[in-house]
């Protein structure tokens, strides 16, 4: 019955990622790679990774799905244009034959992993200790391969430069994204004012039981960056200037207290990002508290776009 | 007891799984926005309801099976909404319809 399932998954995942791919409206692809994305999440709940799971919930499907939604509205006016540019001959087989060499060589490189495929997990499992959470996920994310999220959060910000450097001259430390006006008593404003309370809540609570079971911080933080944009599309609040002190000191925090620890266990513990004897807990949990809010904050910015609505001086 | 347990549970699942179908059949079948809209909002609303109340009697725990319930609310809230949006996006694109 269960192989049936997931045979079933399996087959409905290819046929919908080809269908993606097929799609020639730029539209109908977005919403096909969302709906791929909780398909993926099914998948990752089948294969026993909810961490996984959750991630690919909250950020393949939901976040880069809004943001490809974002980039189709954008492309609209041009993507008439484009669809009536047939490329050649040449470029289409030239096209065809990369993209068949790229999946040959992804299908080999599968298909030739030893048995069993080499793993950690059992120095995980008999170090786990250590760390002092539960979740081994988590133990890998902050303790053992701590270096891997703090960079992750440093390529975020950058990211977040990356589209604000995009700004033109005038528009400068300005607000970023379009003005949203919405209708105060339409549907919109309601569930903006309703839904946000509750997704803190549950926000907070993936984050912090991330300690022990999945979750953790990057799903909190991508629901808690999900109300805010709520909020901000039903136009009750406007995004805040780039320029804003607050703004860029939120941004950075994360990272700052996270180099900063990591640069006392240097001193105390004796490498860089080595926690001291019986302190893993506590500064585990120091370090996600601090990436929450700056990890928010960069997922919701990255949505909003480039400043484009300079600021009266 | 028990045995009354599971007849509810097959039975409302079972319906749930029903008003799923119904709802994609209509999805698919139904002329325009609105009336698909109509279908799929029974499809969530009671078809995800009746799913939830039969898997009810099997959590462990009151938390558990309040958890449950609150999913259920949490879809009803938003698939209200969206369909409302939806619906006033198709008619300011086509007043008429």
């Amino acid at each position: 019955m269960m192989a049936l399932l997931n045979a079933g998954l399996a087959l409905l995942l290819l046929a919908l990622a080809a269908w993606t791919i097929a799609a020639r409206d730029a539209f109908a692809a977005a919403v096909g790679f969302i709906a791929y994305g909780l398909l993926l999440t099914l998948a990752w709940v089948q294969l026993s990774g909810i961490d996984v799971a959750l991630t690919e919930a909250a950020i393949g499907g939901g976040l880069t799905g809004a943001l490809l939604i974002g980039a189709v509205a954008r492309l609209r006016s041009t993507e008439a244009a484009a669809r009536a540019e047939r490329p050649g001959a040449p470029s289409r087989l030239l096209a065809a034959l990369v993209a068949g060499v790229v999946t040959v060589a992804l299908a080999i490189c599968v298909l030739t992993l030893p048995d069993p495929a080499p793993t950690l997990a059992p120095e995980v499992a008999a170090n786990i200790a250590a760390a002092a959470v539960g979740n081994p996920i988590t133990a890998v994310l902050l303790a053992f391969r701590a270096m891997d999220t703090l960079l992750e959060a440093i390529v975020l910000l950058f990211a977040l430069i990356g589209v604000w450097s995009l700004a033109p001259d005038r528009a400068w430390g300005g607000r970023p994204g379009p003005l949203h006006r919405a209708d105060p008593n339409g549907i919109l404003a309601y569930i903006a004012r309703v839904l946000p309370p509750i997704g803190l809540i549950v926000g907070m609570y993936i984050f912090w039981a991330g300690a022990d079971h999945p979750g953790g911080k990057f799903q909190g933080a991508t629901i808690v960056a999900a109300m805010w944009l709520l909020v901000m599309m039903a136009g009750l609040a406007d995004a805040p200037p780039v320029s804003r002190k607050w703004l860029r000191l939120g941004l950075v925090a994360g990272p700052l207290v996270f180099i900063a620890i990591g640069l006392a266990g240097a001193v105390s513990a004796g490498a860089f990002l080595a926690y001291p004897e019986g302190y893993a807990k506590p500064l585990i949990v120091a370090i996600e508290l601090a990436l929450m809010p700056t990890l928010a904050l960069i997922l919701a910015l990255l949505l909003v776009g480039a400043p484009q609505r300079p600021v009266p001086p | 007891m028990s045995f009354a347990l599971n007849l509810l549970t097959i039975v409302a699942v079972v319906a749930g799984a029903f008003f799923f179908l119904a709802g994609t059949v209509g999805l698919l079948r139904f002329p325009d926005t609105f009336t698909r809209l109509h279908a799929l909002t029974k499809a969530d609303n009671l078809g995800l309801g009746l799913v939830v109340l039969g898997l009810l009697p099997h959590v462990d725990g009151v938390l558990a099976g309040l958890k449950l319930i609150a999913i259920w609310l949490l879809v009803l809230l938003s698939s209200a909404a969206a369909s409302q949006l939806v619906a006033r996006a198709a008619r300011q694109r086509d007043p008429d319809a």
